[in-house]
């Protein structure tokens, strides 16, 4: 059994324990390090292609970022034979049902929006987590709808979108997500 | 107690969530469907197979009034290594547990194993030990997912089962997996008790 406990071999054991731990942890960390920043990055360069009409530059070597409402939107433009074909745009809000919910939309040159996909999210599985593309019909509405003449915001709220049944905080957040990038979209529009 | 009913005892006798009733937040938190509840339950097992061994392997140099932190030093440790891992090498998996993953430290089970029984038995007692407790956590959360993405969602691991139409919706949500958890425990203690 367990020996009797000194102030000096109390200390000493802990002291042990907690270096080998965090010895051990730091290996684990360098080893899974690499793969953790490749799956985030495979994760928003599939979310950029997914969301641009076809393109042959490399809109993610071009990106740049705009601090707008106390976070960060990241724009990548894309071209293709040099012509702007348009542009992704990553964006967020910090009002989901979970917190904070990443999107990244693609706008046509004419600011009308291609697609959506949603980076990341912790909505409630089966509720609001419909936002996913693939999932439900709710991120098809937006596409080929010009935020200029289509209304981000529910029909609860007077809106034009269709929101997720059960799941009206998610589909305002979303909304919101979108506005914020057609709003940044729009104040860097003339840069390219 | 042989090794074969120490393994078998984490399924039935001693089943830690339709017997011991232990670690309910990830039991209800995770099990939104099968393939989430086995995840959770594969993690906790990895976690309980290697805290029980280690913490057999050092029962004798940490001194008793320090164990608990110990242990929980341990034990985070190797929880922490999950959840790494589990970013790296599984993320669409890791985006759905995320944030479980770090409450298995304070899960009941883990802690409890380790004071109850790989402090007092040996290195290979306590991994059997962890293993069949581990695996009987994994049978429960995976068969509570299953249950409740059924019932829930008209889907078993994902397969189509019939139109979420038809589906009752409380199941995927927090009340459902209260009476899910309710009902399965109710059925496992019955049958239990017929097969002693």
């Amino acid at each position: 059994m367990a020996k009797e406990s000194t102030f000096k071999n109390m200390t000493i054991t802990l002291l042990t324990i907690t270096l080998l731990s965090s010895a051990s942890l730091g290996i684990v960390y360098s080893l899974t390090e690499e793969p953790i920043n490749e799956a985030k990055n495979a994760k928003v360069n599939d979310a950029v292609s997914k969301v641009l009409p076809e393109f042959d530059n490399m809109p993610t070597s071009q990106k740049f970022e705009r601090e707008v409402d106390g976070g960060k939107i990241t724009f990548y433009p894309a071209t293709k034979g040099g012509k702007p074909v348009g542009t992704a745009i990553q964006t967020f809000t910090k009002n989901g049902f979970g917190g904070q919910i990443d999107l990244m939309v693609g706008f046509l040159p004419n600011s009308t929006i291609h697609a959506i996909e949603v980076i990341e999210h912790k909505e409630t599985p089966g509720l609001g987590d419909k936002m996913e593309r693939g999932k439900s019909k709710f991120s098809v509405q937006f596409q080929g709808k010009n935020p200029s003449e289509f209304k981000l915001s529910v029909r609860k709220d007077g809106g034009n979108v269709d929101a997720i049944t059960a799941s009206t905080i998610s589909s305002r957040a979303y909304c919101e997500a979108v506005q914020r990038a057609y709003d940044a979209f729009i104040t860097e529009g003339d840069i390219k | 107690m042989n090794q074969l009913t120490n393994f078998t005892k984490g399924f039935v006798k001693e089943n830690p969530v339709f017997v011991l009733l232990l670690g309910m937040c990830p039991t209800l938190g995770t099990t939104t469907s099968a393939i989430n509840g086995l995840g959770m339950g594969l993690a906790t097992t990895f976690v309980l197979v290697m805290g029980n061994v280690v913490i057999s392997l050092v029962k004798n140099i940490i001194p008793a009034k320090v164990r608990i932190p110990s242990y929980i030093v341990i034990i985070a440790s190797f929880v922490t290594m999950v959840d790494l891992s589990m970013e790296g090498f599984l993320p669409a998996l890791h985006a759905q547990l995320g944030l479980f993953i770090p409450l298995i430290v304070v899960n009941c089970i883990v802690l409890g194993r380790a004071e109850a029984f790989a402090s007092k038995n040996t290195v290979a007692a306590s991994f059997v030990d962890g293993l069949g407790m581990g695996l009987g956590f994994a049978f429960a959360l995976t068969l509570l997912g299953a249950a409740r993405e059924i019932l829930g969602s008209g889907k078993v691991f994902g397969m189509v089962l019939f139109p979420d139409k038809y589906a009752m919706l409380i199941f995927v949500l927090a009340p459902g997996a209260f009476i899910a958890l309710g009902y399965l425990t109710a059925v496992m203690n019955r049958l239990a008790k017929k097969s002693k």
